[in-house]
């Protein structure tokens, strides 16, 4: 039995607002993956009073904005996005990442703002959608903010969520003109029901002559957060593809991850992983671009 | 304490529950279908799946309470006579079980994989079943059994 002492089930974004600010320590839930494990090993005399996100009909769309951008709302399943049509035809890449997350049962109860909300540098989510340049909307009493996700990871399990503000929707932008290819590998121990030892998701398009344009390169449990490798990807912008570019990029992300000792990987093998994921990803984004070898 | 409907295993169930009640304690202890087990308790083992309309959870992390208005299928329903369902019985053909504990978990998983596809093929099924976790047979022959329930067996039937 979990020590909840009150459950709110809030039917618009208003309404959680008005309980967050009602209730000071009150926890939102959505899947509840992340939070009732926590509240599963903490103490149970501490009563816990949640406001669940579950009802609310605007948290969980899928659909095109005005501007011809991606949203997809915060409470939206992993299984949802591995199965959403929309999704499959605008940005495949991100039902290919969603199942990597955890297994069946996970997939259909954990939500992509949960995930991205628990700061984890191992968050499945983050590498992609930092590569994907997605804007993270956030509301809260003083009103709504778009906010570039590169600017929300602030150290490990800390994110740029303020008081009483929520996550509503990640917003992807779509490019009309090329092709966009992207790929994520997640190292873990096993091949389900584990946590990234070290993931990497690559992005890129390609030109009229085959060269990478927009290459965006994130990795995650490389650093205290996940994180973009900017000079790696300068470097790879409007370069012909080869074998031999890849291994320069890959060595140069290699010095811009910050990856730590633990009982998963040393920091030594997580940076020999920066190299390998690198090359790899970059080659498969490349292919999915329409890129030829 | 709040009340809640819902169908289980086809029926009406009309249910106060508390609010710190998880739906694997509301299954086990309210309505005795104890087929559904109590493994690790933080959804990683997968022997509490069961079926919220039609999609698997680890009930063990899914409050009671979030079931209002849904449909919960749980190893018990499997089969409305109490005889055993094909798929249980091609897993009691190919060894699939062991002690048994992990069964239930791995029948709902695999019943929700065998609606979206009659037919999986071996990576499907693996996928299909990876949230689901056996400390005693090593998996081949709960796979076997479910790659085998849709094939017309040639074996000789067991006695």
């Amino acid at each position: 039995m979990f020590n909840i002492k009150e459950h709110f089930s809030a039917t618009s974004i208003n309404e959680t607002i008005r309980l967050l600010q009602d209730y000071p320590g009150a926890k939102l839930i959505a899947g509840g993956t992340d939070l009732l494990v926590k509240m599963r090993k903490a103490s149970p005399k501490c009563p816990v009073s949640l406001i669940s996100l579950r009802e609310i009909v605007e948290l969980s769309q899928i659909y095109l904005t005005e501007t011809g951008n991606l949203s997809i709302g915060a409470t939206v399943t992993f299984d949802e996005i591995c199965n959403n049509e929309l999704i499959l035809e605008k940005m495949p890449f991100l039902a290919q990442v969603a199942a990597t997350i955890g297994g069946p049962q996970l997939r259909n109860m954990a939500t992509v703002g949960g995930n991205l909300c628990s700061g984890a540098p191992s968050a499945d989510s983050a590498p992609a959608l930092l590569a994907l340049d997605a804007r993270l909307e956030l509301i809260g009493p003083q009103g709504k903010r778009l906010l570039d996700v590169k600017e929300f990871f602030l150290g490990p399990f800390q994110v740029d969520l303020r008081d009483n503000e929520i996550l509503s929707c990640i917003i992807i932008p779509l490019s009309s003109e090329r092709a966009l290819g992207g790929y994520y590998y997640k190292y873990s121990m096993r091949n389900a029901m584990d946590i990234a030892t070290l993931s990497c998701a690559s992005v890129c398009e390609i030109d009229a002559k085959n060269c990478l344009k927009s290459v965006r390169i994130a990795l995650g449990t490389a650093a205290p957060t996940p994180i973009r490798c900017f000079k790696a990807e300068r470097f790879a912008e409007g370069q012909q593809f080869s074998k031999e570019l890849l291994e320069r990029v890959a060595l140069i992300a290699q010095s811009e991850a910050k990856p730590r000792s633990s009982w998963r990987a040393s920091k030594e093998y997580r940076l020999h992983l920066v190299k390998v994921l690198v090359a790899r990803t970059l080659k498969q984004a490349y292919l999915n671009a329409g890129g030829v070898i | 304490m709040p009340e809640i409907n819902c169908y289980v295993n086809g029926e009406l169930k009309n249910i106060c529950v508390d609010y710190g009640e998880t739906l694997l304690m509301m299954l086990r202890n309210r309505l005795g279908l104890t087929g559904v087990k109590k493994g690790c308790e933080v959804g990683e083992c997968g022997a509490c799946t069961v079926l919220v309309d039609g999609k698997p959870v680890t009930s063990c992390i899914y409050l009671a309470l979030w079931v209002d208005g849904k449909n919960v299928l749980t190893v018990e329903g499997l089969t409305a006579s109490g005889e055993l369902s094909s798929l249980q019985q091609s897993f009691v053909e190919e060894g699939a079980v062991q002690c048994g504990f992990c069964i239930p978990g791995f029948l709902m998983s695999a019943y929700a994989l065998l609606k979206k596809k009659k037919h999986p093929t071996e990576t499907e099924i693996r996928n299909g079943i990876a949230g689901n976790f056996c400390r005693c047979t090593g998996y081949e022959n709960i796979i076997r059994a479910i790659k085998n329930v849709n094939q017309t067996s040639t074996k000789a039937k067991l006695p």
